[in-house]
């Protein structure tokens, strides 16, 4: 078996993904336009909004007309990127983003950060762990969480070429950049991380890298386990996923979410419907986070390296 | 004929279409509908520059109008099928399984003259500061309006619109409330009141006209002062027209009982008897 490692290229945040990716569709797209609700710098829209002052608009802490302001613009062919903390751009405006988006089929990109527990120490209100289920139930919504800031950066340009909604979700914390700088982002297409036979590992956003860093933990043991980064949780890849589990026997699904509502329900219905297999959920079950480091927080909210290893073990183990 | 008894023949037209459409559905809101049927008819067939034979949703160079309280659907189709947005008999399928004319206006199948689908409240403003910022983007100096309701601005994102309508100098943009004092629950007074209204669209930055929604000489000059005010200050212009829920059938008018109910045929009857038949039924 080809033997495959990745390499941190030094730790960056996802956010700041976003906005090189923001910016560089400024350069190259004059119909993208961007919105932010008082959270501007957070957000890494500062350089957009330097460069192209006359298509950022702010629309202040008033996040439910900043989804209606984006769909009014993307009526006339704008395209545009509306973002706050996951937090704010999703559960607080959820009936905006179903009438005025999703069931309108605008054009409008949601972009999330500080999504999930490693927002850190801001605590449980700024901490959204069910955006993702919120998102991908809603009809004609795309849902992408990418896993560092390459990736993050080629999303952003991505979703600026499919006409559509999308909720594209990113981070706060510096962590691991190492997929490669000039990739190709495929809506949709999972990417296989590493080849494994006996495990299959389906990871998204930040649990990517711990995913890996769980692989190698795994193969010291004489396991092999295959990671495989599902960036695009909406639609699903639902051939990569069952390939997968008809060759490796047993699943895993980690991500930084409720299991309510998440990547690995989606992963689970699938399998069941088509391929049952032992699997097991690495996500949140059903509390609320707390204040602490992202990764104090994602040790003990069981979203780690070590964590995934054991998860991976289990499920073997009950093939 | 002059223009305005054209536009009030047409009105009563529209009137007789809207009280067919909710009885046929055995569902509805007549109330609004009729309440609101003079303003969407000056607009429709006096104010708007528009092309309903060659409509689509990017709007480009012509005015748009948007729909925010979206329960108004029955006056809402039947200006559009009057106007030539769709065949007028079309209006028969209204709130039918698989027609265009859903309950609440939607974009999924696609009825001409609908730009975004409306029905949840106080989302309308906002997509119309949307496409008044993208028209001038797009060096586009056509207007945008919008239709609301009084109870509707009960809504909070109401007034987020509206403060953000005003920081960014929206001056093409034409808010219109369908001020009828009634809700589902009872009067605007009773239910939450809302005190001054227009004090509080002038304090909120915008210029404010109140008008008589019943009188279509007074319509169209509220548009035309609209116009003429909001390019003088560069401010977006709410006009509060006065009007009386159920306007035009004696028994529905100015009471909240026939919000989002549909006469039975018998009754439906007595209300056609006071509405004549101008541009002939669909």
């Amino acid at each position: 078996m080809e033997k495959q490692s990745f390499t941190n290229t030094g730790n960056k945040d996802t956010r700041s993904g976003f906005g090189a990716g923001l910016l560089e569709l400024g350069r190259t797209n004059e119909s993208v336009v961007a919105l932010a609700a008082d959270l501007k710098g957070s957000v890494k829209m500062d350089a957009f909004a330097k460069e192209f002052p006359d298509r950022f608009f702010q629309a202040g802490i008033a996040e439910a007309n900043m989804i209606g302001v984006g769909a009014g613009l993307a009526l006339s062919g704008k395209i545009p990127f509306v973002a706050s903390f996951a937090a704010f751009v999703t559960g607080r405006v959820y009936d905006q983003i179903r009438q005025s988006v999703a069931y309108s089929e605008t054009n409008v990109k949601i972009c999330a950060s500080h999504a999930g527990i490693t927002l850190g120490e801001d605590g449980a209100t700024h901490q959204i762990l069910e955006d993702i289920g919120l998102m991908r139930m809603l009809p004609h919504m795309v849902v992408i969480n990418p896993c560092d800031y390459n990736q993050t950066k080629a999303a952003t340009i991505a979703i600026a070429e499919y006409r559509g909604p999308v909720y594209l979700r990113f981070g706060r914390p510096g962590v691991p950049n190492f997929t490669p700088e000039d990739q190709k982002f495929e809506i949709g297409k999972a990417v296989r991380m590493t080849e494994g036979k006996d495990v299959s590992i389906f990871a998204t956003g930040h649990l990517v890298w711990e995913s890996l860093m769980a692989a190698q933990q795994l193969e010291s043991k004489g396991i092999s386990a295959e990671v495989i980064n599902i960036h695009t949780i909406k639609p699903l890849d639902k051939k990569a996923i069952l390939e997968s589990v008809i060759k490796t026997g047993a699943a895993v699904s980690a991500e930084e979410h409720f299991i309510a509502g998440g990547m690995g329900e989606a992963i689970a219905g699938l399998l069941a419907l088509n391929r049952p297999v032992p699997m097991e959920y690495v996500a949140i079950d059903d509390k609320f986070g707390q204040s602490g480091t992202p990764a104090r927080l994602m040790k003990a909210y069981g979203l780690d390296a070590q964590h995934i290893a054991e998860a991976a073990e289990k499920a073997i183990a009950r093939k | 004929m002059s223009n305005i008894q054209e536009l009030n023949k047409i009105a009563t037209q529209i009137r007789r279409d809207i009280i067919r459409m909710v009885t046929g559905a055995q569902s509805g809101h007549p109330g609004g509908s009729l309440s609101s049927a003079d303003i969407l008819t000056a607009l429709f067939f006096s104010e708007l520059n528009h092309s309903p034979a060659d409509w689509n949703r990017y709007g480009k160079g012509y005015d748009m109008f948007f729909l925010s309280a979206g329960h108004l659907s029955p006056v809402f189709y039947s200006v559009l099928a009057r106007s030539g947005y769709f065949p007028v008999k079309e209006l028969a399928t209204f709130r039918e399984f698989g027609s265009r004319l859903q309950g609440h206006p939607s974009i999924e199948k696609g009825l001409p003259g609908v730009y975004e689908a409306s029905g949840s409240l106080g989302q309308g403003l906002s997509v119309a500061c949307g496409a008044a910022i993208a028209k001038r983007l797009n060096k586009d100096d056509r207007y945008v309006y919008v239709l609301m309701g009084d109870g509707e601005s009960e809504e909070g994102q109401v007034w987020e619109a509206a403060m953000f309508a005003v920081h960014h100098r929206l001056d093409k943009l034409i808010a219109i409330t369908d001020w009828n004092g009634q809700q589902i629950d009872g009067t605007v007074d009773d239910v939450i009141g809302l005190g001054n209204l227009e004090a509080k669209w002038k304090a909120f930055g915008w210029n404010c006209i109140k008008a008589d929604g019943h009188d279509m000489q007074a319509i169209l000059e509220a548009f035309r002062k609209a116009k003429e005010t909001g390019a003088q200050d560069r401010k977006p212009v709410m006009i509060l027209m006065k009007t009386r829920m159920g306007k035009g059938v004696d028994f529905m008018e100015d009471t909240c009982e026939w919000h989002g109910k549909a006469p039975k045929p018998e009754v439906a009857e007595k209300a056609l008897a006071q509405l004549e038949e101008t541009l002939g039924d669909y």
